[in-house]
């Protein structure tokens, strides 16, 4: 979809992006990552022309940019900046129907549209639509931000650290309705941040610049499995590792198909599907499936009776579709070795164990 | 933050300071009414009303040049593609307002003679600087994002100025525009020493011959005047400067 050939782009004597080739695929979000001045900014702008190379070409779709007129270009292009530039003498709905005015569509279906845009980021069309920007806060007006890029329905999306200047707590979100968007629309992104973690969070591929240079340009797993070299390594962190687990899904490291038990089972069918299975404790689930609470083996010795009469609560379990940072924050914070993994319905679908988890984090590195 | 509006400071001071005037102007009503100043003042009640209509004429017309003029000449100065031009020239006009209002009356009628066209032509000139500088440093002041983004989404230039850049600096012009008239409206009695007319006539006569019924009744007039216009300027911008852009809304 958008493909860099040797894009160089030189100042006076220095060399803001050096050589630079690569390619992203249609529906991808690749970010360009790196410390301030790296040439990742310059290297996104010279896609919509802000900035004019001093060599190499762009392509997007198969044709060169530099064949299209600038502006017509922009307006093809989808472009939010961290400073948001809302318009404030424009409201809501104006400010998002900006390109889609310029480009001479339908008054009426353009409005309509940004409402439907407005509502994809939870803000009510009927309470924001008429506002004017200095009447939001700053991550209503980001939201706008990206809705506005979005108006005119262009497969390009160029972001420059969309969500750099907003708090945490309210860029996780951000970050979140963007993914929904992004699954919902399939635009090819390109996306600067220099955030490790927003980068893992949103990148089907990240490019990683030193000093104009694209360094590495890999998934996200892989970056974080195997750095190319001690720059990227220390760029992505010590805890690079840990940054994976939010990239696995817990069904990933989960043992299915578990011995389960239900509440009249007796003590001696617990104790020997534990011991048949090696396990120390066994969940105990009601009759659809669904997770009640768990029976130990040390407990159960010596007792008689029904499970029922016997089972623990299960402090928490994880859902399978969940990511793995979530599932091994839980065990750590409930000092649990393994957790009981559920699907959406809260049914039994198997388990995860510390050493399952290792033991699959480990494996690219086993297979080198 | 919600839509509450909060009242700007510089309103409630607004506010504080016509109260003020007001005051004043009742002050100065009872004792012109005491002091018989008010019944000498009536006697040239023709004159004021004549002389009232040719003061406003004046203001209207150099006030209208200053503004049609002023704003395309603040746009040009602003433009970043000037470099260090603009601001050089921005200082060469603000060097400009220190001269003063007799001076540029005196040229300008060394220049056009006598009567309405040099003093037309010099509160014109002397009414252009505010609107000049605050087009400029409304202009400049427009954040740089704001610019970005409008680029970046494929506006040109010409659409960039009117949708973004204009709009943005309306408020801080439209003050430009309030300042200029203020001080076109109190600089008009000096027209008549070139024979440009106005309220000037009564005030200078008034001087010349002692006569304090005969001064007040250009003075008064005059200071009314001043704070109306004011007054009528802070409401047009107030009302006319859109919501989105308006520290006072």
């Amino acid at each position: 979809m958008i493909r860099l050939k040797n894009l160089t782009k030189i100042y006076g004597g220095t060399t803001a992006v050096d050589n630079v080739s690569m390619e992203v695929g249609a529906g991808e979000v690749c970010v360009l990552l790196g410390p301030s001045g790296c040439g990742k900014t310059t290297t996104m702008k010279m896609i919509n022309r802000l900035i004019e190379p001093s060599g190499g070409r762009i392509f997007i779709d198969g044709k060169d940019v530099t064949e299209v007129n600038p502006v017509e270009l922009r307006r093809s292009i989808g472009y939010v900046i961290q400073q948001i530039g809302l318009f404030p003498n424009k409201t809501v709905e104006d400010n998002i129907c900006v390109v889609p005015d310029m480009l001479g569509h339908d008054r009426k279906a353009s409005r309509r549209r940004a409402a439907e845009l407005l509502e994809m980021v939870n803000l009510e069309p009927a309470a924001y639509a008429k506002r004017y920007p200095k009447e939001l806060s700053g991550g209503q007006q980001q939201r706008v931000g990206v809705i506005r890029a979005l108006a005119a329905d262009p497969p390009v999306l160029l972001m420059d650290e969309p969500f750099g200047a907003i708090d945490p707590i309210n860029r996780e979100v951000i970050q979140d309705e963007f993914m929904k968007l992004q699954a919902a629309m399939k635009k090819t992104v390109i996306f600067v941040s220099h955030d490790i973690d927003e980068a893992v969070k949103m990148a089907s591929r990240i490019a990683i610049f030193r000093s104009g240079r694209l360094v590495q340009y890999d998934t996200p797993d892989n970056l974080l499995a195997h750095p190319i070299d001690s720059f990227v390594a220390d760029f992505v962190g010590q805890d690079r590792t840990l940054k994976r687990l939010r990239l696995i899904a817990v069904r990933e490291a989960m043992t299915p198909n578990p011995p389960s038990v239900a509440a009249d089972d007796s003590v001696e069918t617990a104790i020997s599907r534990m011991e048949s299975h090696g396990h120390a404790s066994v969940v105990m689930v009601g009759p659809h499936g669904k997770v009640l609470g768990f029976v130990r083996l040390e407990a159960l010795r010596g007792k008689r009776g029904k499970v029922g009469e016997h089972y623990e609560k299960l402090t928490s379990v994880v859902r399978s579709d969940d990511n793995l940072r979530n599932a091994v924050s839980q065990m750590f914070s409930n000092d649990q070795s393994w957790l009981a993994c559920v699907d959406a319905d809260g049914l039994y679908e198997g388990y995860i164990t510390q050493r399952g988890i290792t033991h699959l984090l480990g494996a690219t590195y086993r297979d080198k | 933050m919600t839509g509450a509006r909060t009242a700007h400071p510089m309103a409630a001071l607004a506010s504080l300071w016509r109260l003020v005037v007001l005051g004043l102007v009742f002050l100065l009503g009872i004792w012109a009414s005491a002091s018989g100043t008010l019944t000498a003042m009536m006697a040239y009640r023709e004159d004021i009303a004549f002389l009232t209509v040719q003061h406003l004429e004046l203001v209207a017309i150099s006030g209208a040049i200053a503004i049609v003029t002023g704003i395309p000449i603040g746009i040009l100065l602003a433009r970043r593609s000037l470099g260090m031009f603009g601001p050089v020239l921005a200082q060469i006009i603000n060097l400009g307002t220190t001269i003063p209002t007799l001076a540029i009356l005196a040229l300008a009628m060394t220049v056009l003679g006598l009567g309405a066209p040099p003093a037309i032509f010099g509160l014109a000139v002397l009414t252009l600087l505010p609107v000049v500088l605050n087009t400029v440093s409304g202009l400049r002041s427009v954040p740089p994002a704001l610019i970005e983004a409008a680029r970046g989404m494929g506006m040109t230039p010409a659409q960039i100025l009117f949708q973004v850049e204009i709009p943005n600096a309306l408020f801080v012009m439209a003050a430009g525009i309030r300042t200029a008239l203020a001080i076109n409206v109190g600089t008009v009695p000096l027209a008549f020493l070139i024979g440009g007319g106005g309220l000037g006539e009564l005030i200078f006569t008034g001087i010349d011959l002692m006569d304090t019924g005969l001064l007040l009744a250009g003075a008064i007039p005059t200071a009314m005047l001043a704070v109306i216009v004011d007054f009528v300027a802070g409401q047009l911008q107030f009302w006319l400067v859109p919501r989105g852009v308006n520290p006072l809304r």
